[in-house]
């Protein structure tokens, strides 16, 4: 019971870390129709900026003069080079936005360096919460998963509660509609992009100290992100709430199982021979590919349900 | 005996050829050395700090201080970390006429070099290249796969697993350990050797759980953790390094889990930085040196490093050992001729920073003390402050070479 609420505690708080990474992906995914292949790049810059303004006035002006930056950066990207390329479709936005990952790896490589930096959580967020059956839960993790949920509350009633969200929404499928009534679209799709990659460089301020801030670290959440969207249904914000639930739950408990394909063998009365127990394919314990199920799923969706799980469009 | 007299040889060796200056025919020759390592990619942080410790010990170690007076150059070739492309690499370097190869960064690279080594060298006689290998550490290497063109100079997976093994069987404190280790060929050998080690050396010690996860795919530890504290381990022996191993230790101090955590990699470069104070007094790391190490000569080669690449630290000592071994088998075979320098350092005994240390003749793994530290906080007895964290490694034990030997069964092949 202990390790069953421990690990749905976990599970909840890792599925929330992922939709924290991915919802700016999504935004920008669902209102501009682009898949920004950089944003885990903007992640690791989010990071990088928060580990630099902490060393020089703190973490809480971090928070919020990191994401700032990102967003007039991704602002800047947006007018200036993804609106050029925008008329020769979709693959050409992509590929531009491929470029700018590894311009923006290399950048930070000569700017920081390729050792990992010390950004470190604040004292006041460290240590822990509260202690569920003699484990801690630390403050940290709580702190993150409060970002998550505003997050997604702010996009939430941004984009179906207020003016701009209406706005937004319009000039996704009719563009020349909203020009004509007098709306300015294209700074519309500027604004989106810079917010989107505000949400990926806020993640990076928060995860960044969590984790490791170090070049690798947009690689390391690369995929998964895409997964979480793929899932969820691009371009759907729910979808993707749902989707980052359900793979930090799953590949949390599938950690804890132990069991094989011999342990099926066995239940349904197979003799288990010794060569059959060294078989690599059959000895293969379920924690063994917990990390991978989610990769899994992404295969699954893509053949089975193409729009994801909550999504209106065919990927 | 046999060392002491072996040593005095290679002393002799080594006066003789200072004592005559540019007598020999080797002195004053320039030995152009290929590093074929990861110098781009997500390997790239640990591939350039070794490069630069390579060349800084290239321009250390050669010239007039040099007992066969040679000079060396490194050439970097960047292998992207993968096998074909060290190949490629390899091919390129023997075009440019290198006659040296060194590399360390991973088994499987370290494998397939030493394939084509042989294959060359038995193709090309007058043309033979030697391989000097400073961390590539899967016992295969100078066991099944030993060859009379490769050199070991870290301690292989095996020889570490030993030192663990002799630590927990004195400490009376470890009951139950955890094996958590990635799902690729060093972590199943850590866990191969880990089971094998324990079971002969501490029978009281009881394997309460063990778990092979993804190479570098996992973001979140706290499952792992969760499992391993369910268990009631209170040691956990990892082979994981790179984020795998710092996100480990966060997740472990994040959800309070109290275990002494045995690591191959924790020392590595750029890991220190990762783990800042996680696990300060329970991380341990075994290698055949320590930050603190009371030797003057490493102190003084960690602190020039130091000063000339500011932001780096000098982490990997058994590249120093390879300068001196190379330097030492020159000296002895008065020329810079791969097979005759091959055949010098056979059974050469050098003196490294922890004494004099020995390339075993019958494998080629060099016979070395290792040690066993601690993460804990600067203090004046151990006041080498690692990688800007304000921690540093402190002595747990010293093993002498003897403890971490492991016989060998190499059958080597040896140009006649």
């Amino acid at each position: 019971m202990a390790f069953f609420a421990l690990s749905l505690l976990n599970g909840i708080s890792y599925g929330l870390l992922l939709f924290m990474l991915s919802a700016g992906l999504t935004l920008i995914m669902s209102m501009m129709g682009v898949l920004n292949f950089a944003h885990a790049s903007f992640y690791m810059l989010g990071a990088y900026l928060a580990y630099q303004v902490s060393a020089w006035i703190g973490f809480w002006p971090a928070l919020l003069i990191s994401p700032l930056v990102a967003a007039l950066l991704g602002a800047v990207f947006e007018r200036w080079v993804l609106r050029r390329v925008h008329r020769h479709g979709h693959a050409s936005e992509l590929l531009v936005t491929v470029g700018l990952s590894f311009v923006m790896l290399e950048v930070v490589q000569l700017v920081w360096g390729r050792a990992p930096v010390g950004y470190r959580i604040p004292a006041e967020l460290e240590g822990p919460l509260f202690t569920l059956f003699g484990s801690p839960f630390p403050l940290y993790r709580a702190f993150m998963m409060g970002v998550s949920i505003l997050m997604l509350l702010a996009i939430w009633l941004l984009v179906s509660r207020t003016r701009i969200g209406l706005v937004i929404q319009a000039a996704l499928t009719h563009p020349d509609m909203v020009q004509a009534l007098g709306h300015d679209v294209p700074r519309v799709s500027m604004g989106v992009f810079g917010g989107g990659v505000a949400l990926a460089a806020l993640a990076g301020v928060v995860g960044g100290n969590a984790y490791t801030t170090e070049p690798g670290m947009a690689f390391s959440v690369g995929n998964i992100v895409f997964v979480v969207v793929v899932v969820g249904g691009m371009g759907s914000l729910g979808g993707a709430f749902v989707a980052s639930l359900l793979i930090g739950v799953v590949t949390t408990f599938a950690v804890s199982l132990d069991q094989s394909l011999l342990h099926l063998l066995q239940a349904v009365d197979v003799p288990v021979t010794d060569a059959m127990a060294n078989h690599a394919l059959l000895a293969l314990k379920i924690s063994q590919v917990a990390p991978l199920l989610p990769y899994l799923l992404l295969v699954s969706v893509l053949i089975f349900r193409p729009k994801g799980l909550m999504g209106t469009r065919e990927t | 005996m046999k060392r002491i007299r072996s040593l005095a040889a290679a002393t002799l060796a080594a006066t003789l050829s200072m004592g005559t200056g540019g007598a020999w025919a080797q002195a004053g020759e320039t030995v152009r050395i290929a590093v074929i390592d990861p110098q781009s990619g997500p390997f790239a942080n640990i591939g350039l700090n070794i490069l630069h410790t390579l060349e800084f010990l290239a321009e250390r170690e050669g010239g007039t201080h040099n007992p066969a007076g040679v000079k060396f150059e490194i050439v970097p070739f960047d292998n992207k970390m993968s096998g074909p492309e060290s190949l490629n690499v390899l091919k390129a370097a023997i075009d440019q006429g290198i006659r040296y190869v060194v590399q360390g960064g991973g088994s499987g690279v370290a494998g397939a070099l030493i394939d084509a080594i042989n294959k060359h060298n038995e193709r090309n006689p007058g043309k033979e290249v030697v391989y000097l290998n400073y961390a590539a550490v899967d016992p295969d290497l100078t066991n099944s796969k030993c060859s009379f063109y490769h050199f070991s100079f870290d301690a292989n997976t095996a020889m570490k697993m030993e030192a663990m093994g002799s630590s927990i069987q004195d400490d009376k404190r470890v009951r139950k350990v955890y094996l958590l280790n990635q799902n690729y060929s060093h972590g199943q050998q850590v866990t191969r050797y880990a089971k094998e080690v324990l079971r002969r050396k501490a029978p009281h010690v009881e394997i309460v759980g063990e778990d092979l996860h993804p190479l570098g795919q996992v973001k979140d530890f706290s499952p792992y953790i969760a499992k391993i504290k369910a268990s009631g381990a209170d040691t956990v022996i990892t082979g994981n390094f790179g984020p795998d191993l710092s996100l480990a230790f966060k997740a472990a101090r994040d959800a309070g889990l109290d275990v002494a955590f045995y690591t191959y990699y924790a020392g590595a470069a750029g890991t220190p930085a990762a783990i800042g104070d996680a696990g300060l007094g329970k991380i341990r790391f075994v290698y055949p040196i320590y930050t603190n190490l009371a030797s003057p000569e490493y102190q003084a080669v960690f602190k020039a490093f130091g000063q000339k690449f500011p932001n780096e630290a000098f982490v990997t000592s058994p590249a120093y050992n390879l300068f001196k071994a190379l330097s030492h088998g020159m000296a002895k075979a008065k020329s810079t001729d791969p097979v005759k320098v091959a055949r010098a350092m056979e059974g050469l005994s050098f003196r490294s920073f922890t004494g004099d240390v020995t390339m075993r003749a019958s494998d080629h793994q060099l016979q070395q003390p290792l040690y066993m530290a601690t993460w804990n906080k600067v203090d004046a007895k151990n006041p080498i402050d690692v990688e800007k964290t304000g921690n540093t490694w402190t002595l747990d034990r010293l093993f002498d070479s003897y403890v971490a030997s492991t016989p060998t069964t190499c059958q080597m092949k040896r140009p006649a």
